[in-house]
């Protein structure tokens, strides 16, 4: 019965969204340009000024008012001692010396002792030349600030995930509790939160670590939880049955048990922490992303390339030396120690040893202490990527700037045209009905809550110009992520060869995607469309491979076996089978895209990206930037909402079809 | 007070589902139960002793419920209705701490998939529940060290489960069930999951394990040839309830129904059965001089003596004479 109606009225369904679509279109072609709500940049609503009061006001009173006092600015000081205690190890200069307490052959040595440690001798050496790395291409301070940041932020997201995420493991309740929290951190975009920290921790450290910790937390705890709770059951039994108490299975059983997943969620935790605080280089935190920052702002590709192939480099040689460190673990937890007590203790009094011998001479000796001035390449590696960049505009410029036009004569111009052309009622009136049609009520009711607060922030047209490229972006991600990812799911050799490149791409930070596509296509809307597509792409052509491998592979062979070619077993057996990893695919695929909006604004996109960055340089601009931040989050939230209810709704349908 | 049981179970149910009391008593099916209320009878009703240095088998098809039934034993899982008496106490009253003591200090279990932890070697596995009730080191590593000799680990005391094989782990899980010297021992299923050569093997173990320490054992399993080998007396279940209890020739010359029938069709009858289950009265007249012969004598140990006799075979306990047993009754009980 009700598979019957349903299915009646899916085509009913299509024939109103063209409808509604057609209508949008006719009513854009009669109306453009009315009501569409423009604010110039440098103009500002009542709400706008209202917000920059406010933030004068806090400014004001930061050293009086108790709840600052006594609470925002001691967790402020506490953290910013700590990222300045850890810079004056091994970064900035400290405690009357002209120089850091250790050198860089110090930090080198150290380095190489933990990794090889905790680790084996393999990372350890290309931690060796990774850290030297940075030391060739003069960027030995930048990169040490970065690591402090880092490091420090790591530190305390481990010390508050790990306990809360045990907790999670533990507790049903808690867990139910704390996963819309983390979902909500999550999907969050990246750079919104940074400028409202900014408004009770000051710019500078505190704030960074502050973001960087609300980036990396989530990981730890969702990670710690998982691991927690897929301790096996049988040797839980086996422990109750003995008699062990709640703490002494903890300890003794699932703790243990836990150690290698949750040692990859340390991973997690510092690749995320590695992402923001380069990115936390928009409020002004030291490091690599500052470098990049000032070079993306003066369009200087040379140096912009130069520190963002550094913090590759950290990437890289984090990524390896924990996932070293967990292989190890895993190894230990199979075969049991494999070496002796005896020469374990050795080892470690060794390698401890030299490290602790390196660490003197670069404390005492300044050869030790400065990088050597000498063996500095950065100058070269900054010129030749200029070159290449010249190079690959001039030459590749039929090919790239056919590229350009394309996307943004034929997507791009055409979606913002409509979406930020059209007078706001019918925009509002087509969103909501869209998303009735797609979603059902509830996502039509977060539509017209959510575009109504868009009106509200007084940024609507930003808003829609930013909402356009989004789409365009997400449209491109998209087609990618299925092609690539069918391509991936159907063929072993592609997944062998593609996976490890698409595993690096997603470790590394947001930020350095930007520079090659600087390079390629210069600073426009289109340069932070491809940035957003391509940081965005890995994940959805994961997830699409995933759906597919995941059809049975007898339901594949029945197809085969009915004569069915390559291309109808795709279009007709594993992509309908995969429809619900191809539609998460697309909400992942979005909350990607959005996050990389501010970033975008950095390279020429305008709109909402633009007003946030502009809001942490200009401070009569500070407002609007709030109020852009929130904009951002608006559309997010809209959107994931939008698709989730469509996703859950083809589940549905496909739930009901099948039975 | 020598005979007082070491278990006794009265009236155990266990239902799993919302508001499990509701359906304790309940005469419905697993399918009506289910379908009205959401319920899962695992366990309906069962009532059973366990006596002192017995071995009591509890068998039935998988979802028959006997791994609840054991669990129930230990409050593993929480019974719904019923006594469990271990020594006259009930184990349902018991509160936290005093359960935690019967299980670290009287009651132990081995498990289908042993459940070992693989971070700890072989002698860490099985000093584990000494450790947990807080025995010095040195104490507990010369207890480990004896019970793996017992179950023939010497040797093995520094590797790790995942070195050994299926049989030798649950050697393992044996060895820390026996460590802490328990009155009463639970198996579930323990050697389900080996070969059929290295479960032979391991049930021979048992077999000389108790022997040799005489604990009380209630062992699960649903294979009835474990069960006939192993169980002093066996109790069947069928979907929750008990169906039959008894030694193993009641029930294989006695099933209960067809149930259990169908379960001992494949026995050979000759193998489980004893003289006392085909011997007659005397006829008149019939020679009364022939072998004497117990009649707790299995039938198969006895076909050579009485197809190679001339005469009735006696059946005498005491020297009293219970009946005859001839070659026709023998052979009848082979050919059916
Ligand atoms: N935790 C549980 N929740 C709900 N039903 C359960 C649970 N454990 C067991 N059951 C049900 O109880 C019945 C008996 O299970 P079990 O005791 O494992 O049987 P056996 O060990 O004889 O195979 C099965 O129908 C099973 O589905
Ligand atoms: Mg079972």
């Amino acid at each position: 019965m009700t598979a019957l109606t349903v299915t009646a009225r899916l085509p009913a369904r299509r024939y109103l969204i063209g409808a509604v679509l057609a209508a949008w279109v006719l009513g854009h072609a009669l109306l453009s340009g009315r009501d569409t709500l423009p604010l110039g940049g440098a103009e500002l609503t009542p709400l706008h000024e209202g917000a920059n009061e406010a933030w004068d006001t806090v400014d004001d009173n930061r050293n009086s008012n108790p709840f600052f006092l006594y609470f925002v600015n001691y967790i402020r000081l506490v953290l910013d001692e700590s990222v300045r205690f850890v810079q004056a190890l091994i970064s900035q200069p400290s405690f009357g010396r002209p120089v850091p307490l250790l050198g860089w052959l110090g930090v080198v040595a150290l380095a190489a002792a933990i990794t090889y440690l905790f680790g084996n001798i393999r990372v350890a050496l290309l931690t060796v030349a990774g850290f030297v790395s940075f030391g060739l291409l003069g960027l030995w301070a930048e990169s040490m600030d970065t690591l402090a940041l880092t490091l420090t932020a790591v530190a305390y997201s481990l010390a508050v995930g790990i306990p809360l995420g045990v907790w999670a493991g533990l507790s049903d309740r808690f867990n139910r509790f704390v996963t819309p929290v983390l979902d909500f951190m999550q999907t969050m975009p990246t750079f919104v939160y940074l400028a409202p920290l900014t408004l009770f921790f000051l710019i500078g450290p505190a704030s960074a670590t502050i973001a960087t910790m609300i980036y990396a937390i989530p990981p730890a705890i969702r990670i710690t939880a998982h691991a927690i709770r897929e301790v096996s059951p049988v040797t839980l039994e086996a422990g109750a049955s003995l008699g062990a108490t709640a703490a002494q299975s903890l300890r003794h059983v699932r703790l243990p048990l836990a150690r290698r997943t949750i040692v990859v969620g340390v991973n997690q935790t510092i690749m995320a922490a590695l992402s923001m605080a380069t990115i936390a280089a928009l409020i002004d935190a030291p490091g690599l992303g500052k470098t990049v920052l000032k070079a993306l702002q003066t369009l200087d590709i040379g140096a912009a390339f130069n520190a963002g192939l550094a913090i590759v480099i950290m990437a890289v040689v984090l990524d390896r030396a924990t996932t070293a460190a967990s292989r190890r673990v895993e190894a230990q937890r199979r075969t049991g120690r494999e070496i002796s007590a005896f020469f374990r203790r050795v080892e470690v009094t060794v390698a401890l040893g030299i490290a602790a011998v390196l660490s003197y001479l670069s404390y005492t000796y300044v050869w030790a202490a400065v990088f050597p001035a000498e063996a500095n390449i950065g100058s070269y590696v900054r010129r030749a990527a200029d070159a290449a960049s010249a190079w690959v505009q001039d030459s590749l410029a039929g090919f790239t700037d056919a590229l350009k036009n394309l996307v943004t004569y034929g997507l791009l111009n055409p979606f913002e045209s409509l979406l930020a052309g059209s007078p706001w009622w019918l925009v509002f009136a087509a969103g909501v009905a869209i998303a009735a049609l797609v979603g059902g009520v509830r996502a039509a009711i977060t539509a017209a809550v959510g575009l109504a607060a868009l009106i509200g922030l007084g940024l609507w047209q930003d808003s829609m110009v930013t909402l356009a490229a989004t789409l365009v972006a997400t449209l491109l991600v998209m087609a990618l992520g299925v092609a690539a990812g069918v391509w991936i799911g159907r063929s072993d050799r592609a997944d062998a060869v593609l996976r490890p490149v698409l595993d690096a791409g997603q470790t590394m930070p947001a930020f350095v995607y930007l520079v090659p596509i600087l390079g390629l296509f210069g600073p426009t809307r289109f340069t932070a469309i491809i940035a957003a597509v391509v940081f965005a792409a890995p994940v959805a052509i994961k997830l699409v491979a995933e759906g597919i491998r995941g059809v049975p592979a007898t339901t594949v062979e029945a197809a085969r076996s009915a004569g069915s070619s390559p291309w109808q077993v795709i279009t007709k057996v594993q992509l309908p089978m995969a429809r619900g990893a191809v539609a998460l695919a697309a909400n992942q695929g979005l909350i990607y895209v959005l996050s990389m909006v501010v970033v975008g604004g950095l390279v020429g996109a305008g709109a909402l990206g633009y007003d946030v960055v502009a809001g942490f340089s200009q401070h009569q601009l500070r407002g609007k930037g709030l109020a852009a931040g929130l904009a951002i989050v608006v559309l997010g939230i809209v959107l994931d909402r939008v698709t989730r209810a469509a996703q859950a709704r083809t589940d549905r349908l496909g739930v009901i079809k099948e039975d | 007070m020598r005979d007082q049981p070491v278990l006794d179970v009265r009236g155990l149910w266990k239902v799993f589902g919302p508001r499990p009391e509701r359906a304790v008593g309940t005469t419905l099916s697993r399918q009506e139960l289910k379908e009205t209320t959401g319920c899962v009878a695992a366990v309906r009703d069962v009532s059973f002793t366990v006596r002192p240095g017995e071995v009591f088998v509890v068998m039935g098809l998988s979802g028959s419920g006997k791994s609840t039934l054991v669990r129930c034993l230990t409050r593993l899982v929480e019974p719904t209705s019923g006594e469990i008496l271990f020594d006259g106490d009930d184990i349902r009253r018991a509160d936290e701490r005093r359960l935690r003591e019967l299980r670290r200090h009287r009651l132990a279990m081995v498990f289908q998939h042993f459940g070992l932890l693989p971070h700890r070697c072989v002698l860490d596995n099985v000093a584990f529940g000494l450790e947990i009730r807080g025995s010095a080191r040195a104490e507990r590593y010369k207890r480990a060290r004896e019970v793996l000799e017992l179950v023939g680990l010497t040797g093995f005391e520094n590797s790790y489960p995942d070195q050994l094989s299926g049989g030798m782990q649950q050697r393992v899980g044996l060895a820390r069930a026996l460590a802490v010297d328990p009155d009463l021992l639970l198996f579930d299923e323990p050697f389900s999951a080996l070969d059929p050569l290295i479960r032979r093997e391991m049930q021979n173990e048992v077999i000389r394990l108790h022997r040799e320490v005489g604990k009380t054992m209630v062992f699960i399993t649903h294979d009835l040839s474990e069960a006939l080998k192993l169980g002093d007396r066996i109790l069947i279940m069928r979907d929750g309830e008990l169906v039959q209890m008894g030694t193993a020739d009641e029930v294989v010359g006695a099933p209960a129904d067809d149930y259990v029938r169908d379960f001992v069709s494949d026995v050979p009858r000759s193998h489980v059965l004893t003289l006392r289950w085909i011997m007659r009265d005397a006829m008149e007249g019939e020679p009364l001089d022939g072998p004497e012969l117990d009649p707790d004598l299995v039938i198969r140990d006895a076909v050579r003596v009485v197809l190679s006799a001339d005469r009735p075979v006696r059946v005498v306990r005491d020297g009293a004479l219970l009946g005859v047993v001839t070659s026709a009754e023998i052979l009848e009980m082979i050919a059916r």
